[in-house]
Formats: structure tokens, sequence, C-alpha cells
């Protein structure tokens, strides 16, 4: 889901980077209200895990590879806002460092990943979760459903950048200038391919580390 | 045991298996995501190459791309596995690095 640079044009790129400008701000504005200086630890790893778990990619055997991105479990965690900052130091430096998403593609690839997969997963997991005690398997249900719904919403988002390319940017010959995939290919495979099989691993991933803490140290929980 | 300590010796298991995320991929013949080909890739799979990707697609050279050394491209998958796990490293030390200096600037009582 890491889209590359070349493969936005740069109306696109121009626009996420706009959208999450703001977001960024809001982000550090509402984290530094309420931020303790002992919970900072707790968010290098949220970072942290963020970028490992997404150096696991799982192959669709003769066909592409995907990963989990652990946004909701950030997520649920650390609260949206705070989340939204970790999954963004991580896709930055991925970027960055290991050319894994494009320069240019950094505002849209936060968009997908730290902020529509973190916002839709967060809130979901809390509408299933409704009052039910911190310890109760409903939110481990919860945690699964909801790393399920929302990488699907963020590879649903990242599927309409690449779609809307050949209808942004074609050449005098009908070539596309950007994206060669238009919404009938690209919807249809990230969605496709995120709902047979890397969704499923990224409620896994969300799931067992929900149960692994309720089990260990249910108060981390408790935070956000 | 603190339970931060307990998630700290976690990632470190993760840093040390990660290289499965290279081998499997591998072993099963699967390439790239989708949406992430090189130019080779695309020109075979569309048939031709879009102007504008190929003007933007080198616009930034990584330092370890792909998660692995400049040059160790051929490379067999133990040398590759190895560099996946000091990428690993590496990453993880400036996103920790970076997340600590935000928390400073951010957290209340950062400075006490």
């Amino acid at each position: 889901m890491h889209i590359p640079d070349g493969y936005l044009g740069p109306a696109t790129c121009g626009l996420f980077y706009a959208i999450m400008l703001p977001i960024w701000a809001a982000a550090s504005r509402i984290v530094k209200k309420t931020l303790n200086a002992r919970q900072v630890p707790l968010l290098a790893i949220g970072a942290a895990f963020s970028f490992v778990i997404m150096m696991f990619n799982v192959p669709i055997p003769g066909g592409t590879t995907g990963h989990a991105v652990g946004a909701v479990l950030a997520a649920i965690l650390l609260g949206p806002w705070a989340a939204c900052i970790v999954v963004t130091v991580a896709l930055v430096v991925q970027a960055l460092l290991f050319g894994d998403g494009g320069i240019t593609a950094i505002g849209a690839n936060c968009f997908n990943m730290a902020f529509i997969e973190v916002f839709s997963g967060y809130y979901l997991y809390k509408l299933i979760s409704g009052p039910s005690p911190f310890t109760s398997g409903r939110r481990v249900i919860a945690a699964g459903i909801a790393g399920y719904v929302a990488i699907n919403v963020a590879a649903f988002s990242a599927a309409v950048m690449f779609g809307i390319q050949p209808l942004l940017h074609k050449t005098a010959n009908g070539q596309s200038l950007y994206c060669p995939y238009g919404l009938n290919v690209a919807i249809p495979v990230m969605l496709g391919e995120h709902m047979l099989i890397f969704g499923w691993v990224e409620a896994m991933v969300t799931a067992l580390v929900v149960k692994y803490l309720q089990k260990h140290d249910p108060s981390l929980l408790e935070a956000a | 045991m603190k339970t931060t300590t307990k998630l700290w010796i976690g990632l470190g298991i993760l840093i040390l298996l990660s290289p499965l995320g290279l081998i499997l991929p591998e072993h099963f013949k699967a390439g790239d995501a989708w949406g992430e080909w090189g130019i080779d890739s695309i020109k075979e799979l569309a048939g031709y190459i879009p102007q504008g990707l190929k003007n933007l697609s080198g616009i930034w050279s990584a330092p370890f791309p792909d998660y692995a050394f400049k040059g160790w491209e051929t490379r067999g998958l133990p040398h590759l596995s190895l560099a996946y796990i000091i990428s690993a490293v590496v990453g993880i030390a400036v996103i920790v690095a970076i997340v600590l200096f935000i928390g400073k600037i951010l957290s209340k009582n950062g400075d006490k």
C-alpha cells in the first residue's frame, strides 16, 4: 500500500500533503494537551512495531505481496491522534531511508495508513467494544474486526488514488502519464487482495496483541 | 518485568524474524506489491512506460533501497536477510529517536 514516486500526479500528491498538514498540526496540538512523559516510550514502541510489522511481506503464491500495518493496534493503545503521529514517523522513515513509498506520495500514504486506517479502526473498535470490560473477549473480537475493516478502507482509498490517475493525466495518444491502471482495475485488485489475505493478517496481529495485553497488563488498554 | 520491557523484547524477536518477509515471497514466487512495480515490470504489465512515472520515479535515492545495501541486489538470500535485519535495526533506531524527540517536545512534564 506504499505508493511509490511516479504513480500519482502532482495534483494528487499536492492535495494529500495539503490535507495532511492540518491533520498533523491538530494531532500535535491534541497530543500535547494530554501526553504524559511516562507514555512516550509506549509511543516509540508503537512506531517501531508498525515499522517492523510492515517488513513482514506476506506472499500470495505466484502473485503479489502485502503486509499488515499495525495502525489499528497503535490507535487502540495510544489513541487515534498519537497513533497518527507515530505511524507518520514510521512511513516517513520508510520513504526516506528505504525508498518504501515515494517522497512525493508521503502525504497520500500518510492519509491512507496514518489517518484513514487509524481513525476508522479506532472508532470501529470503540463501537464494537461498547462498555465491555477491558479484559473482555469482546474487545479481542472488536480489535480483529477493526483491523480487518480499517486496512481494507485504507486499501480502497489507495486504490482510488491509483485509479483516478488515468482520468486526470493522459497523453495525446491515450497513454496514462502516471499510474497506468484505472479504477476498474485498481479497486477490485487492491480491495480483493486485502479482503482475502492481508486484512486477515492485520486482524490477527491486532487481536493477538490486544489479547496478550489483556492477560499481562490490561492497564495499557485503558489509556486511550 | 515491566510490560514495556517485554514489548521491547518482542520487537527484538520480530526484528530477528523479519527476513521471513523476504524469504516467504521468494519461496512462493510472489512479486512486488500491486502498484509498487519498478519501471521494467511496468513496461511488461501495461505495455508501455508512463512518461510522468518515468520522470518522477527516480526523484529520490534512498540510502538503503528495499531494505538492502546498494550493490547487494544480486547477492543471495542469506546476504539479503542480513541486510534486512540491519535495516530493521537502523530503521527502528531512527524511529525511536524521532518519537522520543517529538515526545519530549509534546509531553507536559518532559523537561522535569
